[in-house]
C-alpha cells in the first residue's frame, strides 16, 4: 500500500437540480518523496479531490464513499476531529490564490505562528522563531522584518510563497498543491515551481500537483493522473502520459497546446465542445460527445461507462476502444502531427 | 513585411496616471503605466505583445483604441493623427478598429440576447444591410462558428468559448481594418483556447483582418503572431519576426521569459539549464531609472542604472533596448535555439 | 497611521462648523427671512407685556439687529467663551459653554443638556451592549445553523423587529410586563447609577430592551448575512486546513472579518441613537435628552433646540470618529490609503 492510498473515492452533492457528481470512483497512490500530477479542465473535479482528501467535507452537504489510506489510517471512517488533528501536521494544503487564501487582517507571521501552535505546544516566541525560520527557508527576504507585515504588503509571488512556509511550517509528510501557480506570472511561477520542487526533496514528502497546465505537471510529476467529468481517464508514469498517451482526451489536451519545444504547427488541433456539467454527465463514455473517434466504439460509447483498465505495467486508460487500436491511433495518426519524437 | 504605410504607427506613446492624495487631490505621483513606446502594424500582420502581469499591455490596447487617452506621444491610424481626436472624430473611425476583451463572463450584457448584442454596432453605427441586420447577425454567428438559430439566446446559455465567439463576432459586425485582442484566451480552458485561436487565424485569412494580440502565454503568442513585442514595466524591450525573438532572443528579460515557460515534455526538466529572475517586477510607481530591469538583471553593469538603453535596430529588424544583448550578431544562433528549440 | 488620524480630526471638526452654521442658519436666520422680526424674537424674551420701546431696547442688546454673520460670530464665540446676556433684568454672565438661554424658563441651556445627558447615555450605552451581543450572537448562530429551526425563528422575529415601530413594541412590552405582569416599573422612574446600580438597571431594563429589540434585529440580519459570506471565504478554508478547530475557525477568523463592517454601521447608528431615544423616552417618559427636545420644539423654545441639536450632532460626529479610528486598528488595509 501507498504513503496515500485512494481507493474508489466518490463525492456527491446534492443540489435543487440533481446530484452533482463531482468526484466519482477515483483511485490513486503517491509515495513519500514523490510527486502526483493530476490535470483537467475546470470543473473536472480536482479541488473537490483534494478538499476530501483533508477531510474539508465533512460536515458539509457533500457525500463521501470510498476510502483513503494515509500512511495505514483510514480517514474516511475515521471521526472528525481526528482528521482535524492530522490537518496541517500530517497533511496540508496550498491554494491557488494567495491573497484571497490568507486571512487580510492578520500579519503573516500572525498566520504562520497559528499554524504551528495547534499542533506544537509552544511559547509564542519560538513559534515566532520557526515562523521566521519557515519565511526564510521559502525565500524571503529579509523574514524577521517580513513576519509582522500583512499579506497586502506582499508582491503575489512572496505571498504564495508566505503560503508555502504556512503549509509546510508543521513539517506535513502529505503536501496538496491546488492550482499553486496559476495567478502568478512566469517568472515567478519558475521561482514557486523551483522552490516546490527543492523542498520536496529537503522533507521527502508526497507530493501532489493540481493543475490543468499540462507544461507544470510535467516540470514536477512522477506519476500523472488525467480528470475528466469527475473519473480518472488516463492514469499513468510521467512518461507514459505524455510520450505514450493512450486515451483521446489527452491526446486532446495535448494538441490543443501551442509549445514552445516545437516549430509552431500550421494548426492547433482543438478538442471540440466543451466540457461537461457534472450535474449532466454523458452516458456511457463521459467524453464521446467531443470524441473524434466516438463512432469507433459505436453504441457502447453512449451507453456503458468504459472500464479503466491496464494497458501496460501501472498505465491505466478508460476507453472501449481495444488496445491495439489506440495503439495504432497513436503511432500512425496523433503523434506524427504533435511530433514527439 | 509589407513596404506600404503601416496601418497603425505609435511614437513614443505616453500614459501616466496621476495619483491623488488628500482632499484637495494634490498630485503626488503617476503610475507610468506606458513610458514612451513605439511600434508599427502592418495590414494583415499579427503583432504579438507579451508581458508580464502590470507591464502596461493592456493599457497599450485602450490607447491605440483611444478608450484611454495618450498622455504624451502619437498615435496614428490610417494616416491620421487620432492621439487627440474628440470623441465626436473618432466614431466614424471606430468601426475600422475593434477590441476583444479578455472576460468572456463580464464582457457581454446577460440582460441582451445574442443578437442584440452582436446587431448592435450595426444600429450604433447606422449601417445598412442588404437583407436586414438580422440576417447580417446570422452570417456573422455562423462564421464564428456558432448557430444562428441562436439569436435569441441570452450569454448566460452559452459556455465560455461560445462567449468569446460572441465577443469576437461582435467585434466582427462592421468589417473592421485592425482588431486588438487582449488577452482573448487566457480566460479559457485548454481545449477551448485551441478553437479560439484557430477562429482568430481563419477570420484572419477570410477577412484580411489585422491584430494585435496581447497575452502573457508565450506559447498561445508565438503561435499567432508575425512578430512579437515584448513590454517590461511601461517600455518595450525587444521587437523582432517571430521566428527570430523565439530562436535569438536579445533582451535578457525576453531570454528570462523563454526560460521560464514550463516545458510540458518531462524528458527536458531534467537536464535544462535556466535562467531564474529574482524578485517581482517592481512597482510602476516608482520604476528603476535607466534601465528599468537592471534591479533583476544578471548582466547589469554599472551603465545600466545611469544611461536608459534606446531601442536599437539589429540586424534583420530585429529591435532591442539593452546595452548587452545577448546573442549579438558575432555569436549568434548555435547556443540559444536549443534553449528555445 | 498619525496623519490618518490627524486627518480625520480636522474633517470631524469641519463637520461640527457645518453642523453648527446649517443649524444656526435653520432655527434664527430662516425665521427671520419667514418673517419674524427681531422684535418678534426679543419679546419672547421679555413677555408680552414689555413695552415696544424695551422690546427694542432687548432686540437690540441681544444683536438681533446685527449681520447674520455677526450673529453666528457671537453664537460660537458663546460655546467657546462664554457670553453675557442683557435681556432688561439686568447683565447674566453665561459661562462657556453657553448655548443661550431658554426662551421660556429663562434658565442658562447648557446645565439642563449636562443634567439630561446622564439619562440618555445610559439608556444609549446600555441599549448598544444588549443589542450588540445579542444580534451578533443570533446572527453568528443562524449562520452557522442555516435553514434551522432557530434559524427561522431568529430570523421571522428580527424582520418584525425592523419593522415595527419603536413606540408599538414599546407599548406592548409596557402593557405586558409592567401593567401585566408587574416585573418592571411602568417608566417615568430615573435613579442615577453613582445613587444605586441596581435600581438604575431596574428602571431603565425595559427601555433598553425595548431600544435594543429594534437595532439588534439589524444587527442580527447584518451579522448573518456577513457571516455566512465570511465563511465561504477562501481564508475560512485555508484555517480550516491548517487543523483548527471550528470554533476557533469561527471565532477568529470568521467572526473577526464580517465584525469589521458591522463597527462601521454601529458608529452610525449608536449616533443616531439619540432619535431612537427621543421615542423610547416619550414612551417611558424618562427625563433625558430625548424628552427635552420633544418638549423644546413644541414650545418652539430655539435656544433649547440648538442646544440639543448641537449636542446631538457631536455625539454622532464623535462616534463615527471613534468608529473610524477603531476601522484602522482593526482592518491593516485601510492605514496605508
Ligand atoms: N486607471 C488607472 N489608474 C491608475 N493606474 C492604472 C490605471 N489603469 C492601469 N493602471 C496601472 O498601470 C499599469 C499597467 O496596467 P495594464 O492594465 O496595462 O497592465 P497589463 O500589462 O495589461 O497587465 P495584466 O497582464 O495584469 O492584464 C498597472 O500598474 C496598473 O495598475
Ligand atoms: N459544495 C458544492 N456543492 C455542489 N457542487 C459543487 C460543490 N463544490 C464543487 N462542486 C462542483 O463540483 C465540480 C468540480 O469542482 P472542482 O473540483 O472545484 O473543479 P476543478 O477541477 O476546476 O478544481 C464542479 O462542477 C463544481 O461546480
Ligand atoms: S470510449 Fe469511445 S467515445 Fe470514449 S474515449 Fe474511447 S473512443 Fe472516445
Ligand atoms: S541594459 Fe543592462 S540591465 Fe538592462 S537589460 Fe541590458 S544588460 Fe540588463
Ligand atoms: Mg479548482
Ligand atoms: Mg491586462
Amino acid at each position: 500500500m501507498s504513503f496515500l492510498d485512494v481507493k474508489d473515492l466518490k463525492i456527491h452533492f446534492p443540489t435543487d437540480d440533481g446530484i452533482v457528481k463531482s468526484v466519482d470512483g477515483l483511485s490513486f497512490g503517491v509515495e513519500r518523496g514523490k510527486t502526483l500530477g493530476i490535470v483537467g479542465e475546470s470543473g473536472s473535479g480536482k479541488s473537490v479531490t483534494s478538499l476530501g482528501i483533508l477531510g474539508l467535507h465533512k460536515g458539509g452537504r457533500a457525500r463521501l464513499s470510498g476510502e483513503i489510506w494515509l500512511d495505514g489510517e483510514e480517514l474516511i471512517g475515521a471521526s472528525a476531529e481526528h482528521v482535524r488533528r492530522l490537518r496541517g501536521k500530517k497533511m496540508a494544503m496550498i491554494f491557488q490564490d494567495p491573497l484571497s487564501s490568507m486571512h487580510p487582517y492578520y500579519t503573516v507571521g500572525h498566520q504562520i505562528i497559528e499554524a504551528y501552535r495547534i499542533h506544537h505546544d509552544v511559547s509564542k516566541q519560538v513559534a515566532r522563531k520557526h515562523a521566521i525560520d519557515m519565511l526564510g527557508r521559502v525565500g524571503i527576504p529579509e523574514p524577521a522584518r517580513r513576519v509582522d507585515s500583512y499579506p497586502h504588503e506582499f508582491s503575489g509571488g512572496m505571498r504564495q510563497r508566505a503560503m508555502i512556509a504556512m503549509a509546510l511550517s508543521c513539517d506535513p509528510e502529505l503536501l496538496i498543491a491546488d492550482e499553486p501557480t496559476t495567478a502568478l506570472d512566469v517568472t515567478v511561477q519558475a521561482q514557486i515551481l523551483d522552490l516546490m520542487r527543492d523542498l520536496q526533496r529537503e522533507f521527502n514528502s508526497a507530493l501532489i500537483i493540481i493543475t490543468h497546465d499540462l507544461g507544470v505537471v510535467a516540470e514536477l510529476s512522477d506519476d500523472i493522473l488525467v480528470m475528466y467529468g469527475g473519473k480518472c481517464v488516463e492514469y499513468g508514469t510521467a512518461e507514459d502520459v505524455f510520450y505514450r498517451p493512450e486515451h483521446p482526451y489527452t491526446w486532446g489536451l495535448l494538441g490543443s497546446m501551442p509549445r514552445l519545444d516545437r516549430e509552431p504547427t500550421e494548426r492547433l488541433m482543438p478538442i471540440k465542445g466543451s466540457p461537461p456539467s457534472l450535474i449532466n454527465v454523458p452516458p456511457g463514455c463521459a467524453f464521446h460527445p467531443r470524441c473524434p473517434y466516438a463512432e469507433r466504439t459505436g453504441d457502447k460509447a453512449r451507453t456503458e461507462v468504459p472500464a479503466l483498465t491496464e494497458t501496460a505495467g501501472g498505465h491505466l486508460v478508460r476507453c472501449h476502444m481495444s488496445r491495439d487500436e489506440r495503439h495504432s491511433l497513436w503511432e500512425n495518426e496523433i503523434k506524427p502531427v504533435l511530433e514527439i519524437q | 513585411m509589407s513596404e506600404n504605410e503601416p496601418l497603425l504607427s505609435v511614437q513614443n506613446m505616453e500614459k501616466h496616471f496621476p495619483i491623488t492624495k488628500g482632499l484637495l487631490k494634490r498630485q503626488v505621483g503617476a503610475v507610468k503605466a506606458v513610458d514612451g513606446i513605439s511600434f508599427e502594424v502592418f495590414k494583415g500582420e499579427t503583432l504579438g505583445l507579451v508581458g508580464e502581469s502590470g507591464c502596461g499591455k493592456s493599457t497599450t490596447g485602450r490607447l491605440v483604441t483611444r478608450l484611454l487617452e495618450p498622455t504624451g506621444g502619437k498615435v496614428v491610424f490610417e494616416g491620421q493623427d487620432i492621439t487627440h481626436m474628440s470623441q465626436g472624430g473618432l466614431r466614424p473611425l471606430r468601426r475600422d478598429m475593434q477590441m476583444i476583451f479578455q472576460d468572456p463572463y463580464s464582457s457581454l450584457n446577460p440582460r441582451h440576447t445574442v443578437g442584440a448584442i452582436v446587431g448592435a454596432p450595426f444600429r450604433i453605427q447606422g449601417v445598412q444591410t442588404e437583407n436586414g441586420v438580422k440576417k447580417a447577425v446570422q452570417d456573422i454567428l455562423a462564421m464564428v462558428g456558432l448557430n444562428p438559430e441562436h439569436y435569441n439566446r441570452y450569454p448566460h446559455e452559452f459556455s465560455g468559448g461560445q462567449r468569446q465567439r460572441i465577443g469576437i463576432a461582435r467585434t466582427l459586425a462592421l468589417k473592421p481594418k485592425l482588431i486588438i485582442a487582449d488577452e482573448p484566451v487566457s480566460a479559457l480552458d485548454v481545449s477551448i483556447q485551441a478553437q479560439v485561436v484557430n477562429l482568430l487565424e481563419d477570420l484572419q485569412k477570410e477577412l484580411d483582418l489585422t491584430y494585435v494580440v496581447i497575452a502573457h502565454d508565450l506559447s498561445v503568442v508565438r503561435h499567432i503572431s508575425d512578430r512579437v513585442a515584448v513590454m517590461y514595466l511601461g517600455k518595450i524591450v525587444e521587437v523582432a519576426e517571430r521566428k527570430r525573438l523565439y530562436s535569438v532572443p536579445m533582451h535578457p528579460y525576453t531570454n528570462a521569459l523563454l526560460s521560464a515557460v514550463p516545458v510540458p515534455d518531462p524528458k527536458v526538466r531534467k537536464d535544462q539549464e535556466r535562467i531564474r529572475l529574482k524578485g517581482d517586477v517592481p512597482s510602476p510607481l516608482n520604476p528603476p531609472p535607466a534601465c528599468r530591469f537592471h534591479t533583476r538583471c544578471w548582466k547589469a553593469q554599472e551603465i545600466c542604472k545611469k544611461v536608459e538603453p534606446p531601442l536599437t535596430e539589429m540586424a534583420g529588424g530585429h529591435q532591442v533596448a539593452c546595452h548587452f544583448p545577448e546573442n549579438a550578431p558575432e555569436a549568434s544562433a548555435a547556443g540559444t535555439s536549443a534553449k528555445a528549440g | 497611521m498619525l496623519t490618518y488620524i490627524i486627518r480625520r480630526l480636522i474633517g470631524a471638526f469641519a463637520m461640527l462648523i457645518v453642523i453648527s452654521m446649517v443649524t444656526f442658519g435653520i432655527f434664527y436666520v430662516v425665521p427671520q427671512w419667514a418673517g419674524a422680526t427681531p422684535e418678534a424674537m426679543a419679546s419672547r424674551y421679555v413677555g408680552r407685556a414689555a413695552t415696544p420701546e424695551t422690546v427694542h431696547l432687548v432686540a437690540e442688546r441681544l444683536g438681533f439687529y446685527d449681520p447674520v454673520v455677526v450673529q453666528y460670530g457671537n453664537f460660537v464665540k458663546g460655546i467657546f467663551a462664554g457670553a453675557q446676556y442683557d435681556y432688561g433684568a439686568g447683565v447674566e454672565q453665561c459661562p462657556a459653554p453657553c448655548f443661550g438661554y431658554s426662551f421660556i424658563s429663562g434658565q442658562p441651556v447648557w446645565p439642563d443638556l449636562l443634567d439630561r445627558m446622564p439619562v440618555t447615555f445610559s439608556l444609549a450605552i446600555g441599549a448598544a451592549v444588549l443589542w450588540v451581543i445579542a444580534g451578533v450572537t443570533v446572527g453568528v448562530v443562524s449562520a452557522l445553523r442555516r435553514g434551522s429551526f432557530f434559524d427561522r425563528l431568529t430570523m421571522g422575529t428580527a424582520l418584525a423587529g425592523v419593522s415595527l415601530p419603536i413606540f408599538f413594541t414599546g407599548m406592548i412590552s409596557l402593557v405586558v410586563f409592567s401593567y401585566g405582569l408587574g416585573w418592571t416599573p411602568p417608566g417615568g422612574s430615573y435613579t442615577p447609577i453613582d445613587e444605586n446600580p441596581a435600581l438604575w438597571a431596574y428602571d431603565l431594563l425595559l427601555p433598553w430592551i425595548t431600544l435594543a429589540f429594534l437595532f439588534a434585529a439589524t444587527y442580527a440580519r447584518l451579522t448573518r448575512a456577513g457571516m455566512l459570506e465570511t465563511m465561504g471565504e477562501d481564508y475560512i478554508r485555508t484555517a480550516r486546513a491548517k487543523g483548527l478547530k471550528e470554533r476557533q475557525v469561527v471565532v477568529k477568523h470568521g467572526l473577526r472579518a464580517t465584525l469589521t463592517p458591522i463597527l462601521t454601521l454601529f458608529g452610525i447608528d449608536f449616533g443616531l441613537l439619540i432619535g431612537g431615544a427621543i421615542l423610547t423616552e416619550t414612551t417611558y417618559t424618562l427625563p433625558g435628552l430625548g424628552q427635552y427636545a420633544i418638549l423644546a420644539i413644541r414650545t418652539q423654545d430655539m435656544p433649547q433646540v440648538m442646544g440639543v441639536v448641537l449636542v446631538a450632532a457631536t455625539f454622532v460626529v464623535v462616534a463615527s470618529l471613534i468608529v473610524d479610528l477603531l476601522y484602522a486598528v482593526v482592518d491593516p488595509r485601510v492605514r496605508l490609503s
